[in-house]
This record gives structure tokens, sequence and C-alpha cells, in this order.
């Protein structure tokens, strides 16, 4: 829901950015803040998937499950493949919005299913951030209190706005800011078309958040493993 | 009771609620960095719009700042319900309500520390606004900046109340702050009225809270002017009647 307000908040509210002169050429602002949305909507689907993690860890469902003949791996895999579903039904959700709402998707029917893969693949790279976090601290408050920290990360992106424009030092800093190639590689097929240059920068970013992710938490829940 | 109990009972309950501030300390933390985040992150990613022809101000921030007010006010006053609800849920709220004092001393006594509490997040974010550039708006502006959102979070404490008693669960508690986050946001919040588009511009014509955020926001950007200010007090005034009576109404419809 919050994603979805601040679309209808951001699209009305700063709609005549695209007059800017150094604004790209867009149809609308609309076609240009759906990506910034599907970004921010799988990023929170990551945190709620820790949350969920985290909820099972506390009643002590992972620990039935870590006792149980199934692999460790298939444990976190199992969350962020229905975390990665989330992320399909939250592209689909945007894009059939965006479509009533009059944007224009320059990728047609291959550029929309493109957006939706890669906004599954965004939201189960997130998860897996997600579910380091929820083994590390092992209280679903604890991961609940990162919401803020996924805002100043999309702030410090170019998900809601081109990276010339944003003001310094956001500017520098969503230059090295992997979520800026995910929400590009993402936005390009809507505003652009179908490239490949738009399929790698999204799919490197998310390599990059999901790597981390992965590793942070097969590492975090060695630990709680480990210590009990 | 009489007019002195009922007072009594108004600080009573105003001083449990601003107790929590000192019990569950880190329980205020989300109120104050939400709105102060969204004001630096915003500023960074929109505040080129200030460059679009008839945009009334240079400082983004500046133009900015009064929407945090009311929204880190909005979302303290909110929170009245979530705590009610959790009163509610816990057994505690059927003691009070089967207690002598009149409804409208229990509503006053939530509403008023609402507003108390409200001053947390302001402070916090003016000390940001202010370390950030923005323009001081004068003593007369800087007191209409907290007058008017501090009087919003009694408004936000009654809508929260009234979703608290109707639908008597924490769960409820979405609801009143994406009622909060609709009124406040859905207003000439990011741009000058004039350059709104579409339906947003429609619904911000006709938001009273848009006249309230005008009100608020004369002295950061233009000058002061008596219409402007009137136009803020009686929205909010006319917001308050209206949500004061519903919550009042819930109140005495509490126990049926």
């Amino acid at each position: 829901m919050f994603p979805s307000l601040f679309l209808a908040v951001n699209t009305g509210g700063a709609g005549r950015a695209i007059d800017l002169p150094s604004f790209p050429h867009v149809h609308g602002f609309l076609d240009f803040q759906l990506a910034g949305s599907m970004t921010q909507s799988t990023m929170l689907a990551g945190v709620s998937a820790g949350i969920a993690l985290a909820l099972d860890i506390e009643i002590g469902f992972i620990d039935r499950l870590v006792v149980s003949p199934i692999s460790r791996a298939a444990i976190v895999i199992g969350r962020l493949s229905a975390t990665a579903v989330l992320g399909a039904i939250s592209g689909v959700w945007f894009l059939t919005i965006g479509l009533i709402f009059g944007a224009h998707i320059k990728g047609g029917v291959a550029g929309f299913l493109l957006v939706v893969l890669l906004s599954a693949l965004c939201a189960g790279a997130f998860g897996a951030l997600g579910a380091a976090l929820a083994f590390r601290a092992g209280s679903p408050t604890v991961v609940q209190g990162i919401f803020p920290i996924v805002f100043v990360i999309l702030f410090l992106s170019s998900a809601f706005f081109p990276r010339n424009l944003l003001l310094e030092p956001s500017r520098t800093i969503a230059d090295w800011n992997p979520l800026s190639l995910i929400a590009d590689g993402v936005r390009d097929p809507v505003i652009y078309g179908l490239s490949w240059s738009a399929v790698g920068k999204g799919l490197a970013g998310i390599a990059i958040v999901g790597a981390l992710g992965a590793l942070l938490s097969a590492a975090a829940m060695r630990r709680r493993l480990s210590v009990g | 009771m009489t007019a002195a109990a009922e007072l009594r009972t108004v600080w009573a309950l105003m001083r449990r609620a601003l107790n929590e501030i000192v019990r569950v300390p880190g329980a205020a933390i989300p109120g104050v960095l939400a709105p102060a985040i969204f004001l630096l992150g915003l500023t960074s990613v929109f505040g080129n719009l200030t460059l679009l022809p008839g945009f009334t101000t240079t400082s983004f921030m500046s133009f900015l700042l009064p929407v945090s007010l009311m929204q880190g006010a909005g979302f303290t006053g909110a929170a009245t319900g979530v705590n009610l609800a959790r009163d509610i849920e816990l057994g505690w709220f059927d003691r009070l309500a089967v207690a002598p004092p009149a409804r409208s001393a229990l509503l006053a006594g939530l509403v008023l520390s609402a507003s108390m509490r409200a001053l947390i997040p302001m402070t916090f974010l003016l000390i940001v606004g202010f370390s950030f550039g923005v323009h001081f708006p004068g003593i007369d502006g800087l007191l209409l900046a907290i007058l008017l959102p501090a009087g919003f979070a009694a408004v936000a404490a009654s809508w929260g109340i009234t979703l608290a008693l109707r639908f008597r669960t924490q769960s409820a508690a979405p609801l009143m702050q994406a009622g909060i986050f609709m009124a406040v946001l859905f207003t000439a919040s990011y741009a000058p009225l004039a350059l709104l588009t579409g339906w947003l511009h429609t619904v911000a014509t006709y938001n009273p809270v848009r006249f309230i955020i005008d009100a608020a926001r004369q002295g950061f950007v233009g000058h002061f002017e008596w219409s402007t200010t009137v136009q803020g007090v009686l929205a909010l005034a006319g917001l308050m009647v209206v949500m004061v009576a519903l919550a009042l109404r819930g109140l005495r419809h509490a126990n049926d």
C-alpha cells in the first residue's frame, strides 16, 4: 500500500519535473516513477521476509526445521522463492496500475515480462539481506527497525529521480549505489524499450545485492546454529 | 464530577501518555526519525524542482519543512490511537470506561498529550532544517509552524482514537497512519498548487489540510498574510470539530 501511495504523491506532486531541461525524454513522469515504486516495493518485501523469518526463529519453528532431515539451504531458499513471487506480483501490480493511469511500456509485452522477472529477482536478493538480518538479530522488532534505512538507501539512488538531477551528495552516492543499477535496469524497458545494457545493469545490481545477502545470511545462519 | 476533578483526570491521562516517552524512549524514535529522513531524502531527490518556472522559492527544504512538521505531528497523533488500541486489547480501557470521569475529559487527556508529544519530532525537525540552511521564518512564522501542526496532532489523535474504538485492535495501525499520510501529502506538499498535475491538483485544491500547510509555510516561503493564516486556522478548527465529534461518539458507544 505504501509504495502505491508514494507513487501517487510523487507523480502528482513532482510531475512537472519532466519540464526540467536535463530530464530524460519520457512519455510522462508516471512512466519514470514506476521503477522507483517497484524497487521500493521489492525492498519492503525483502524486509517483510526478514521479519517473518525472525518470527519463525523467535517461536522456535526454525529450530524444528533444522533438526528435520532437510537441507539448511532449502529453509532459506524456500522463503526467498516466496519473496521472489511477491516481487513478481508487485511488478505486475505497478505495471498494471501504470497502464491504467496512462503509462506507456516502450518494451511492449517482452518489456513487461522482463520488468516482472527483474522485480522477482530483486525481491529475492533483498530477501537474502532480510534473512541475514533475521538470523543475526533473531527478533522481528529489530528487523522491523531497518525500515527507515530502506528509505535512506532509496533516496540515495536514482530510484525516484534522474541521477544528474539529484542534489549533492546524493548524486555522488547514487553513482556508487547498486540500487541505482537495479532501478535503471527496471526503468529502461518502460521508458526506452528493450536493450541488453538495461538487462545487464539490472542483473548486475541484483547480483551485487544477492551475493552480499547470500554471504551474510549463510554466515549469520551458521553463527546462530552454532550458538543455539 | 466537578470541573476541577475533570481537569485532574485530563492531567492524569496526559501525564500517563507523556510518561511513555520516559518509560519507552525507543518508541519515540520512529516518529522522530521517519519525518527527518523524508525531509532530507526528498530534498536531495526533488530539490531541483525549484528550477521550474513558478516555483515560489529556491530552497526546497524550506518549502518542505512545514510538510514534515505536519507529518511528524500527524504520525505522533495517530500513535495515540495505536496506544489506545493496545490499552483496549489489554483491558485497561475497560476499567477507564467504567470510571466516573466524563468521556470528554478522557478524550481531552489523550488528545492534549498527543499535541504535547508532537513537540518532540517538531523540535528535532526544526533543528535539522535550520542546520541545513532552512530560512528562519521569524518569531511569528515559527509560532505558526509549531502551533498549527501541534493542533493537527490533536486532529490525528482523534482520528486514531476513532479507529481504535471502532476496530479495537492494534492491527488498525496502518489504517491510522495511511489516513494521515494521505491527508498531509495529498496537498501542495512537493510543489506549489499551480505546479501540481492531474488528480492531485484537484484533491489538493479541496483538501483542508492544504490550508493548514500553507499557513504554516508562510514564514519559510514568501511573507506573512492574515488571509492565509485565517484560512489555515479555520481549516484546522473545522477538522478538529469533526474529528473530536467522531472520537467522542466512539467513546460514548465504547461499551455498547
